[in-house]
């Protein structure tokens, strides 16, 4: 059982709130916490905030234990949560933004997984197109996990699977432009629905 | 049978069965892939993860030089995580004008948004091309106990989908059936895989895998048939890894759906891309590719092998 001290909460901490509820496109008044979301995470054993809680917790008006979790980063959007919402929460969309506003607040809280997600975007910022052997050499690189499935390598080379040429559009500087100006629109002048 | 062909990241590279099975099954029964212009990574869940802007404009961007290059065709892509970005893309570009022009400006170019996406497997699963898929049909895959899996990307949402059930979908059980292989009925057709969190966090996400495997064996299942290119990787090149930690080790190849038509198609393992696999196929291809039992009472002449199958 824990306990929270709901009157720590601020009138910053419910703007917050508002603001990721509104990308994601989310009422949290329509979950009754039935849990169903997350009794079908398959990776809810790793979450330190059951996804049911992340919404409880912030139905409560606690953000910032929230823009701490792990879960949003450990969710794998598999949307699973999204599909069985007995009140069509989408919970999925919920995460990502708790994601992206912890994001903005500087926070990442599974290291790993910030890592390989900006040098994913790096990578296709750069030549349009994901090389995956690159990706996985610079992941081990920074990340420090520097013999994680290099065995593989060899193998998926001799398969024809990766090899030294990189894969890239022709209009390489479309993409930085593209980058640019995505990455630069604001928030709260999002379209319609998600 | 003529579609826009969106090949993604892969499919030159760790996706390159699914490549060579898929455009030999094309060929064979008329359908015609034409592969988009300057077209770019989807962005997959990990521009999903960055901007929601860039998770929309990066496909937006492939599908408006299609429109540019005047090619007015519906948009076909194998991979399920590219069916996922595309079809999202769609579906918020035509929820209001503002959504389209928001993606008009952040791409410098016009999209109006007017083709469709289906991944490999819905195309496939159309009356139009299970037509000519029986007719090429020449073997049946004898009885092999094949386990559909189909992942998260084509089942969810199914809004956006717009395709099968996403609990128990039956497309690709479908056209098992129709190659002769028998469809395995279990429980994890749409759980994860793990995508690539088997690479940002394997200690968590070693299990998905674990655990689609278990319900298969549990079921009786002699081979998984897949529709993503990271399912496959995930499932075949890890289940030695997983295996390691077991008393009892799971033996199950993994093939693309595309592979196990193509064989009963008539196509050689090399050329379906069959012999690159990590996970040992020989097994489950020699049972499939097994001559029929004569019908005569005195039957025990069934394991002679077909001679130009050379397998992993």
């Amino acid at each position: 059982m824990s306990f929270y001290n709901l009157s720590s909460t601020s009138s910053g901490d419910l703007a917050a709130i508002a603001q990721i509820t509104r990308d994601a496109g989310v009422n949290l008044d329509d979950c009754y916490q039935c849990g169903k979301c997350s009794a079908g995470c398959p990776l809810s054993d790793e979450m330190d905030l059951y996804p049911r809680k992340v919404i409880r917790m912030l139905q409560l008006g606690q953000v910032s234990a929230v823009l701490k979790s792990r879960a949003p980063w450990v969710c794998a959007t598999c949307m699973t949560c999204t599909a069985r919402c007995p009140q069509q929460i989408d919970i999925d969309s919920l995460m990502l933004s708790v994601r992206h506003a912890a994001k903005r607040a500087g926070l990442r809280p599974v290291r790993e997984a910030d890592i390989f997600d900006d040098l994913f975007m790096a990578g296709v910022r750069r030549y349009g197109k994901s090389n995956e052997a690159l990706l996985a050499a610079r992941f081990n690189l920074s990340s420090g996990h520097l013999f994680q499935d290099v065995l593989n390598a060899p193998k998926m080379a001799k398969r024809g699977m990766i090899g030294p040429s990189l894969h890239k559009v022709k209009d390489r500087a479309a993409m930085r432009r593209l980058f640019g100006r995505a990455l630069r629109t604001t928030e709260g002048e999002k379209g319609d629905g998600i | 049978m003529r579609y826009a062909y969106f090949p993604g990241c892969s499919a030159a590279s760790t996706g390159i069965s699914f490549t060579l099975s898929a455009s030999y099954v094309a060929k064979r029964i008329g359908l015609e892939l034409v592969e988009m212009p300057d077209w770019c990574c989807c962005g997959t869940s990990a521009a999903l993860v960055t901007s929601r802007d860039l998770a929309h404009a990066l496909p937006a961007r492939s599908l408006a030089l299609a429109e540019q290059a005047g090619l007015d065709l519906d948009v076909v892509t194998p991979c399920a995580g590219c069916f996922s970005s595309l079809k999202r893309t769609v579906h918020y570009a035509r929820q209001s004008d503002k959504n389209r022009h928001r993606l008009e400006e952040i791409i410098e170019l016009p999209y109006a948004a007017t083709a469709d996406v289906m991944s490999l497997l819905e195309v496939m699963a159309r009356p139009e091309a299970m037509e000519p898929l029986a007719a090429a049909i020449t073997k049946s895959l004898n009885g092999l106990r094949v386990a559909s899996y189909y992942g998260c990307a084509l089942v969810r949402p199914q809004e956006v989908t717009c395709f099968d059930d996403p609990e128990d979908p039956q497309s690709m059980d479908s056209l098992m059936e129709l190659a002769g292989a028998e469809p395995v009925r279990w429980a994890f057709k749409t759980e994860c895989c793990g995508a690539s969190h088997q690479i940002s966090e394997p200690h968590g996400a070693r299990r998905l895998i674990a655990r689609v495997f278990e319900n298969a064996a549990a079921n009786g299942a002699e081979a998984i048939a897949v529709a993503c290119p990271l399912c496959m990787l995930n499932l075949d090149m890890r289940e030695a890894g997983i295996n390691e930690s077991r008393a009892v080790p799971f033996d199950i190849p993994v093939f693309y759906f595309t592979e196990l038509l193509g064989l009963a198609m008539g196509g050689s393992a090399r050329r379906l891309g069959i012999d690159r696999h990590f996970w040992p196929t020989g097994k489950a291809v020699r049972k499939a590719l097994a001559p029929p039992p004569e019908p005569s009472p005195d039957n025990h002449s069934t394991s002679e092998l077909p001679q130009e199958v050379t397998v992993a």
